[in-house]
C-alpha cells in the first residue's frame, strides 16, 4: 500500500500478529500516531497492547504525581520509584512502555487536556481518554471531531469490576447525542451498566467531585437521583439495580482482571480501526465480571428501535 | 473492587501456573496485580524473538534464557514482596507428581500443546485440585473450569484431530500448497538430511519405479567426486523431472486430474548459472554467527515476496549446497524446525517449484514457513482478555462459588451482541475414560495382535499415557520403570512382541485388561472382545478401541496418510497428520468445521481462513451432540446455540 517494506527487524518481531492481520496492516499500525489521556490500570494495558503491536508512536498525558491508588492496578510503575522522584504518572510510564519495544516513540506531554486546540489533536490518529468529566470528554470529542482528518476518538473507564468504552470513529453518532439519547428509544435489552454509568457520571458532575470520587454515604443520593433521571426518560428504575450503583459508587478503584480485559478489547479495536481489518465495534462495549459478558451495544441509530 | 472475602481467598491462595508464554505472561502480571501472593510457575521454553511482540514481560537481551525465571524477575520489579517460583522444566517430568500437585489450590494452565494439556488434567484429577484451562488463535480464545466430580474435565469431550493428508496425495496427486509444503518437508528434506534409516515415500530410484530392485542405485547418494553443483541438478531433476514423468505414465491418475509438467533444471536455469549461484565462498570466509541463509546470498530481501520458478529453483540449489558445505555434520540428523531459516527457504523453495509443476499457486517464505511450522497466529491482545477471564475463574474457584463457574469464549465478531460470550459448564461425561470408572471396549484379534500393538497404538497413541503398565487381574504383563530388575525387562519385552491369546496369562474375548500410568494416576479397564476380521482400509491397526466419545474425523483419518508434524511417532499407522506444537497459544475455540451449524449459527462461529491450515483449533466445543447454553440473566429467550441437530445424543444438563 504505502510502498515501503517492513524492515527484517519487524517482520522477525511482528511475525505473529502479521500472520493474523497482514503485512498492510502492519505497515499501517507503525504510522499511527495515539493521543492517551489519564494512566490508571485499564488505559496502561491498553498502552502496552498497542505499543506490542507497533504503532509510529503514543503519546501520553497525565501530570498526576503517583499515589498508592494509581499503582493499585498499574504494572508499568515499580513501587519504588514512587519515592525516588517527583516523577508524573505518564513520565514514570513513560519509561515503562519504551522498554517494550524499542521501534514504538513513547512520549510526555504536559497540560490540561481541554485547554489543548484542534492544531493538537491535529497530530493523531487515535486519542483514548480516561478518568476525566463527562464535560471533557464532550469537549475533546467535539474538538477532534471539529479536524478536517478522521480522528478516532474513545473514552473508556473501569469501575469495581465493570468496564465501559465508548467508541467514536467519526463516521457514527457523536458521542453528544449517543449520551443524551432518549433512554425510551433505547434497545429493550439495553446494557444496564449503560444506564448505571450515565447516573453515575450525573451525580459526579453535579456535586462537582472528580471521576471515581464517591463512597457508600454517596448512594442514598445516587438512588434519588436514579428516580429522577428514570422519570424523565419513562424508564423503569428496575433498569438499574441498586447493587450495581452500590457496587459503582464503592468500588471506585480497578479490579486488574477486569483492566485487562477492558484494555485488551480497547487494544484490539484500536487496532481494527488502524489497520482496517475486521468490523470496530459501534459504538458501546460494557463488561461486567459479575455476569461475564463483554456486550456491544449500538446506539448510533436511536430509531431503529430493535 | 474486590471485596474483602475475595481478597482473603486471592492471599491464602497457592496456585500454580503451567506455562510462561503468551497467556502465561499476562496471566501472571494480571495474578500479581490482583493481590495474589504464591505463585509458582513451570515452563520448559526460552525466550524467543517472535515472542517479544506479546510476550510482553520478555526482551531482546532474554532471548534463549528461561520463559519461567525471567518472567518471575520482570513481575517481582512491580509487585517485590509478593513469592513467585519459577520452574525451568517441563510439566511432564516426574518431579511434578501427584503430591506436588496437591499443594496448590488451584492449576492455571497456558500451554500451547495437546499432550501436556492431557497431562495436567490427569494430574489434577488425581490431585484433586481445580484446573482452568484456556488456550488462544489470533482474535479467539476460551477459558474453561475443570472441577473433579462436577465439570467436565478437560478429556471428557474429543479433543482435535491432526489434520491428515492421504499418502497418494502427497506423493503423486498435490492439490493444494500444503501438500507440496508436506512433501518438501517431511519426504525431501527427510530424505536429503533427516536419518538415512527412516522410512520415507519418495521415489529414490530411477530405474523403473514399479519393479524397484535392489540393485538400482538411490539418486540421493552422492557419487564419488560428483560436484555439490551436479548432485543438486540430479536431485532437482530427478523429484520434479523424472518422477514427474513416471506419475505421468499411470494415465489412469490423471483421467480426472491436470497433468503436471515435469521440470527440468536445464529448462529454468542454465548450467553455468547452477554453478554460480551465490557465492559459498563469501559465505564461507564470512564467520560472523548470522546464520548461514540462501536468501542473503542470493540477495533476497523481503520474506513476503513471491519468488518466480527461477528463483525458487535458484534458492533451492542454494540451499542445498550451503547445508552440504556449511553444515556437512548435521546431515543425517535434521528434522525440519521453522526456526531453522536454511531450512526453511530449502522447503519453501522446493515446495514451490512442485506447486508450479502442478499449475498451484506459490507462495512467499513468510507464508510458507507459517504452514510448514505451524505457527499458529498470536496477538497480545486476546492473551490480555483470557488472562484477565482465567483471574475471574480463579477468584470464584477459591471461593468455592460453584454456581458462577463459567467457561468463557472470546470472539472475533459479535455473537449475539456479545464479544465476550460467558457458558454455564458441562457435567462430567459419564463415558470418559479418563474422569469416569467406565471401561472402555477394544475389539482386536487376540490370535493376530500383539501386545505391542495394545502399547503402542491403543495405550501411549491413543490413551496418552507415558509411562504405561498393563495387567490381566493380578498378573502383570507390562511395565516401564527404572527399578525394574533385568529379567523383569527381558519378560516385559518378551510380553510385547506376544500375541495376545499367547501371553502367560493369555487375553482373550471377554479379558479385562487394567492400563495405568502410575506418573499421572490414571487407570481405566479395557474390555477386550475378539474380533477375526478387520477392514484393512479402514481400521488399518487391526483393533477398534470404543466406548469414550471419538471424534468421527479421527477414525476416518486412521487411513494411511501424511503427518505434517514434528514427529510421526507412531509410524505403524503411516499417518502424516498436522499436528500444533508451537511457541505459541492453541485455542480450542468455537470454530465451525464439518459437519456444524448452518446458517447464522454457523457465521457466528466462523474464522477466517489463511494461509494456516487447520490450526487444529477444530471444535474442541463443537459439541456436536449438545447444546451451548447461554447464561440467561433475564435474557431467558436468547439461546447460542452450537447443535448440529444430532438427535441420538443424550443432552447435556445445566450445572446448577
Amino acid at each position: 500500500m504505502d510502498g515501503e517494506e517492513l524492515t527484517e527487524q519487524e517482520t522477525a518481531l511482528y511475525d505473529r500478529q502479521i500472520r493474523v492481520w497482514g503485512a498492510d496492516a502492519q505497515r499501517r499500525l507503525s504510522k499511527a500516531h495515539i493521543l492517551v489521556s489519564g494512566l490508571k490500570g485499564t488505559v496502561a494495558e491498553f498502552c502496552k497492547n498497542v505499543v506490542l503491536a507497533g504503532v509510529g508512536s503514543l503519546t501520553l498525558i497525565d501530570d498526576r504525581p503517583v499515589t498508592e491508588e494509581a499503582l493499585s492496578a498499574n504494572f508499568l510503575i515499580a513501587p519504588d520509584e514512587n519515592n525516588l522522584s517527583g516523577k508524573s504518572i505518564a513520565e514514570l510510564c513513560c519509561d515503562s512502555l519504551k522498554d517494550f519495544n524499542p521501534m514504538v516513540r513513547v512520549s510526555v506531554e504536559k497540560g490540561d487536556l481541554s485547554s489543548f486546540g484542534g492544531d493538537f489533536y491535529d497530530k493523531f490518529d487515535v486519542v483514548v481518554v480516561s478518568c476525566c468529566s463527562q464535560t471533557a470528554k464532550k469537549l475533546i470529542n467535539e474538538k477532534c471531531r471539529k479536524l478536517a482528518k478522521r480522528v478516532a476518538f474513545y473514552a473508556v473507564d473501569c469501575r469495581d469490576s465493570c468496564g465501559e468504552i465508548f467508541v467514536d470513529l467519526q463516521n457514527y453518532t457523536y458521542s453528544k447525542e449517543a449520551i443524551a439519547v432518549p433512554w425510551k428509544s433505547l434497545p429493550r435489552r439495553m446494557s444496564k451498566l449503560y444506564y448505571a454509568m450515565r447516573v453515575i457520571e450525573r451525580f459526579e458532575e453535579a456535586e462537582g467531585r472528580n471521576p471515581g470520587q464517591t463512597s457508600i454515604e454517596d448512594l442514598p443520593k445516587v438512588l434519588k437521583l436514579r428516580k429522577e433521571v428514570c422519570e424523565a426518560h419513562s424508564l423503569n428504575e428496575s433498569s438499574i439495580p441498586d447493587l450495581l450503583l452500590e457496587r459503582l459508587v464503592t468500588g471506585t478503584r480497578e479490579f486488574p482482571p477486569v483492566c485487562a480485559i477492558v484494555g485488551g478489547i480497547l487494544g484490539q479495536e484500536v487496532i481494527k480501526a488502524i489497520s482496517g481489518k475486521g468490523d470496530p465495534v459501534k459504538n458501546f462495549f460494557f463488561f461486567d465480571a459479575m455476569e461475564g459478558k463483554g456486550t456491544i451495544e449500538d446506539i448510533s441509530e436511536p430509531n431503529n428501535g430493535s | 473492587m474486590t471485596s474483602e472475602q475475595q481478597l482473603t481467598a486471592i492471599k491464602g491462595a497457592k496456585v500454580l501456573m503451567v506455562g510462561a508464554g503468551g497467556i502465561g505472561c499476562e496471566l501472571l502480571k494480571t495474578l500479581a496485580l490482583s493481590g495474589f501472593q504464591d505463585i509458582h510457575i513451570i515452563d520448559m521454553d526460552t525466550i524467543e524473538v517472535s515472542n517479544l511482540n506479546r510476550q510482553f514481560l520478555f526482551r531482546k537481551s532474554h532471548v534463549g534464557q528461561s520463559k519461567a525465571k525471567v518472567a518471575r524477575d520482570a513481575v517481582l520489579r512491580f509487585r517485590p514482596h509478593i513469592s513467585i517460583t519459577p520452574y525451568h522444566a517441563n510439566v511432564k517430568d516426574p518431579d511434578f507428581k501427584v503430591d506436588f500437585f496437591k499443594q496448590f489450590n488451584v492449576v492455571l494452565n497456558g500451554l500451547d500443546n495437546l499432550d501436556a494439556r492431557r497431562h495436567v488434567n490427569r494430574l489434577c484429577l488425581a490431585a484433586d485440585v481445580p484446573l482452568i484451562e484456556s488456550g488462544t488463535t489470533g482474535f479467539l480464545g476460551q477459558v474453561t473450569v475443570h472441577i473433579k466430580g462436577k465439570t467436565e474435565c478437560y478429556e471428557c469431550q474429543p479433543k482435535p484431530v491432526p489434520k491428515t493428508y492421504p499418502v497418494c496425495t502427497i506423493t503423486s496427486t498435490p492439490s493444494k500448497f500444503i501438500h507440496c509444503i508436506v512433501w518438501a518437508k517431511d519426504l525431501l528434506f527427510a530424505k536429503l538430511f533427516g536419518d538415512k534409516n527412516q522410512d520415507n515415500d519418495l521415489n529414490v530410484r530411477s530405474t523403473d519405479a514399479t519393479s524397484s530392485s535392489e540393485h538400482a542405485e538411490d539418486v540421493f547418494e552422492r557419487k564419488k567426486g560428483e560436484g555439490i553443483g551436479l548432485y543438486g541438478r540430479r536431485i532437482y531433476d530427478h523429484v520434479f523431472g523424472y518422477n514427474i514423468e513416471v506419475a505421468l505414465s499411470n494415465e489412469e491418475t490423471w483421467k480426472n486430474r491436470n497433468r503436471p509438467r515435469p521440470i527440468y533444471s536445464r529448462d529454468v536455469l542454465p548450467f553455468k548459472l547452477i554453478q554460480q549461484n551465490g557465492n559459498v565462498d563469501k559465505n564461507l570466509m564470512a564467520d560472523a554467527p548470522s546464520p548461514v541463509s540462501a536468501m542473503a546470498s542470493l540477495g533476497l530481501k523481503s520474506p513476503q515476496d513471491i519468488w518466480n520458478l527461477k528463483e525458487n529453483s535458484r534458492i533451492f540449489f542454494e540451499s542445498l549446497k550451503l547445508f552440504l558445505v556449511k553444515r556437512e555434520k548435521e546431515i543425517g540428523n535434521l528434522t525440519f524446525d521453522k526456526d531453522d531459516q536454511l531450512a526453511v527457504e530449502f522447503v519453501t523453495a522446493a515446495a514451490n517449484v512442485r506447486a508450479s509443476s502442478f499449475g498451484i499457486l506459490l507462495h512467499s517464505l513468510f507464508e510458507a514457513k507459517g504452514i510448514a511450522g505451524n505457527i499458529v497466529h498470536a496477538v497480545a491482545t486476546t492473551n490480555a482478555i483470557i488472562a484477565g477471564l482465567i483471574v475471574i475463574e480463579a477468584v470464584k474457584v477459591l471461593q468455592n462459588d460453584a454456581n458462577s463457574y463459567r467457561m468463557t469464549y472470546c470472539l472475533e465478531h459479535p455473537s449475539k451482541k456479545m464479544l465476550l460470550m460467558p457458558v454455564e459448564p458441562f457435567e462430567p461425561n459419564k463415558s470418559c475414560y479418563v474422569c469416569s470408572e467406565m471401561p472402555l471396549l477394544l475389539e482386536v484379534n487376540t490370535h493376530h495382535s500383539k501386545l505391542r500393538d495394545i502399547v503402542e497404538k491403543i495405550v501411549k497413541a491413543k490413551l496418552g499415557m507415558s509411562c504405561p503398565l498393563v495387567m490381566h487381574g493380578s498378573a502383570l504383563l507390562y511395565e516401564v520403570g527404572d527399578d525394574l530388575d533385568k529379567d523383569m525387562v527381558a519378560n516385559y519385552a518378551a510380553n510385547l512382541d506376544k500375541v495376545l491369546s499367547g501371553l502367560p496369562s493369555p487375553v482373550t474375548g471377554g479379558t479385562i485388561l487394567t492400563v495405568e500410568d502410575l506418573h499421572q494416576e490414571l487407570s481405566c479397564n479395557i474390555n477386550i472382545k475378539h474380533r477375526e476380521e478387520f477392514d484393512k482400509e479402514k481400521e488399518p491397526n487391526g483393533m477398534v478401541l470404543s466406548g469414550w466419545t471419538q471424534s468421527p474425523a479421527k477414525e476416518k483419518d486412521d487411513n494411511a496418510s501424511i503427518n505434517n508434524g514434528a514427529s510421526a511417532s507412531n509410524a505403524s499407522s503411516h499417518a502424516f497428520s498436522l499436528e500444533v506444537k508451537e511457541d505459541s497459544e492453541t485455542a480450542i475455540v468455537p470454530v465451525a468445521t464439518g459437519s456444524v451449524p448452518t446458517g447464522k449459527k454457523r457465521k457466528m462461529f466462523d474464522i477466517s481462513e489463511d494461509s494456516v491450515p487447520d490450526l487444529s483449533s477444530v471444535p474442541d466445543e463443537v459439541r456436536s451432540k449438545n447444546k451451548l447454553e447461554e447464561i440467561d440473566d433475564d435474557d431467558g429467550d436468547d439461546v447460542v446455540l452450537l447443535d448440529d441437530g444430532c438427535s441420538d445424543g443424550v443432552k447435556k444438563k445445566r450445572l446448577r
